[in-house]
């Protein structure tokens, strides 16, 4: 850097033992852009607010998603980054990449915007920071030649994300990858062409470990599960026992509804209190596996606390086929019936999990055409005051 | 029955609305498809709508905006752009 821009706040970031991005945007100071990102950011800190500007317009020609508009709301102060545009591009499914495939991105952010990013975006998306307007429209054929798309941003179905599912993970119940990718696909309108209350999120996991924290994460979390029992091999539960592994302490304690037991060196599960938490499975994995019966629980309504607080997702089907050679039709069949009556009846700007809460869990699942089953209930009632139909009809007659 | 008025005729409509709307309210999708649901019933799908609305923005008569919700509007500069 040059003895010009003196960044003593931001230099406080380089202390500590862990790698600083201050640091590696030092490295591209070169760069304009990266320079007066850098003296933005000192000022910011020193003034302790933002000078960015929110930019709601640009975008690609017919894509309502995808760049997110940001202005430097002291341009002339910091000419490099007037225009800071980010854009977003659609991840592959369970972020694998090759080495060509990475270089292939960096060589056009390189060519068209400031080189920085933040792979990848909570959402899932690669995420490149820092462009202009006029360079947006060349991005994009740039990215579309090789293959490559936008991901959603506004009120659209966000680019839909998954766990690296069978590709390298033992405990996959369904495939999260080809599900992935087929609804990133099948929905492209509704991906890129905003039509909805408000951001619709679809993360997938194989199983309850929810690696992309679905549950937390996202408007629509579609977990891996299994119907039948646990597998136990037997022979692998005797060799644990044998090198001295505490099974008692660090398994049965642990399982939440205590519904392991040890006899000898034999493992037995009672499969009909096991709430499917997978912990036994991760510490065991060489002895227990997922059932055979596999498929998805789908929860929805997580999110975080942007307008109306965090929510956790709500259960709403404990078991659904994912049959890939169906094309994923049951999957599909329920969004579309989600979204069809979130739409109709949903606020501006209300989530899915506000809808519901809004609505109640009882309308909401008669107007997706859900049956109300036990697996539902997140608490024991505690109004009395609750009047069923029946009582009405008894009343009547 | 569905698909009985042409497609440009619903963005047309579209257009108006959004052009009646502009500088007063930010419409959304929905807004649009509503608005021509209640003038045709029956006679559109949502698909149609869907149609109709991809030709208004395909053809830059609209564009998308972003504030807070998505909205479709009449292309402008917005005040916050530098130039």
């Amino acid at each position: 850097m040059s003895d010009e821009l003196k960044t003593p706040l931001l230099d406080e970031l380089e202390k500590g033992p862990w790698p600083s991005f201050i640091t590696d945007l030092k490295s591209m100071a070169d760069r304009p852009m990266v320079r007066d990102l850098l003296g933005q950011l000192e000022k910011s800190y020193r003034d302790k607010q933002g000078y960015w500007k929110h930019g709601g317009l640009v975008g690609i020609m017919g894509y309502g998603g995808g760049v997110i508009g940001r202005y430097s709301a002291i341009p002339d102060q910091f000419p490099g980054v007037s225009h800071f545009h980010t854009v977003r591009v659609n991840q592959p499914s369970g972020w694998f990449y090759t080495s060509e495939a990475l270089n292939e991105i960096m060589d056009i952010w390189d060519e068209h915007g400031s080189g920085l990013t933040n792979m990848h975006g909570s959402t899932g998306d690669m995420v490149l920071l820092g462009t202009t307007t006029k360079e947006l429209e060349p991005i994009f054929r740039a990215l579309t030649a090789k293959d490559w798309d936008l991901g959603g941003s506004g009120s659209d179905l966000r680019t839909p994300s998954c766990c690296i599912g069978p590709a390298r993970c033992e405990n996959a119940c369904y495939d999260t990858l080809a599900l992935t990718y087929n609804i990133t696909h099948k929905y492209q309108d509704e991906l890129h062409r905003p039509m909805f209350n408000y951001k619709y999120k679809i993360k997938m996991s194989g199983c309850p470990n929810d690696c992309t924290a679905a549950m937390a994460r996202s408007d629509m979390a579609i977990i891996g599960i299994w119907k039948d029992d646990i597998q136990i091999d037997q022979s692998a539960i005797a060799e644990y026992v044998d090198a001295g592994f505490n099974i008692q302490e660090y398994v049965i304690e642990k399982c939440p509804t205590k519904c392991i037991t040890l006899e000898g060196k034999e493992l037995k599960i009672d499969d009909s209190d096991c709430v499917k938490c997978v912990h036994c499975i991760n510490v065991l994995p060489k002895a227990l596996s997922p059932g055979k019966e596999r498929g998805a629980a789908i929860a929805l309504g997580g999110k975080a606390p942007i307008v109306d607080g965090a929510l956790f997702a709500t259960l709403i089907v404990p078991f659904i086929e994912i049959d890939e050679e169906n094309g994923f039709e049951e999957v599909h069949d329920l969004l579309e019936r989600i979204w069809e009556f979130w739409d109709e009846h949903g606020m501006n700007r209300e989530r899915i999990g506000e809808f519901i809460e809004r609505v109640t869990l009882k309308t909401f699942l008669e107007g997706i055409g859900v049956e109300p089953m036990p697996q539902q209930i997140t608490q024991p009632r505690d109004n009395p005051y609750i009047f069923y139909e029946e009582y009405f009809e008894e009343e009547t007659e | 029955m569905a698909g009985e008025v042409p497609i440009e005729q619903l963005a047309d409509d579209m257009f108006q609305v959004v052009s009646d709307s502009a500088g007063q309210k930010k419409l959304k999708a929905k807004d649009l498809t509503k608005a021509v649901i209640a003038k045709y019933g029956d006679k559109i799908s949502k698909d149609d709508t869907k149609a109709a609305i991809r030709l208004l923005i395909d053809s830059g008569r609209c564009v998308y905006g972003y504030f807070g919700g998505s909205s479709i509007e009449l292309p402008h500069t917005e005040g916050s752009a530098n130039e």
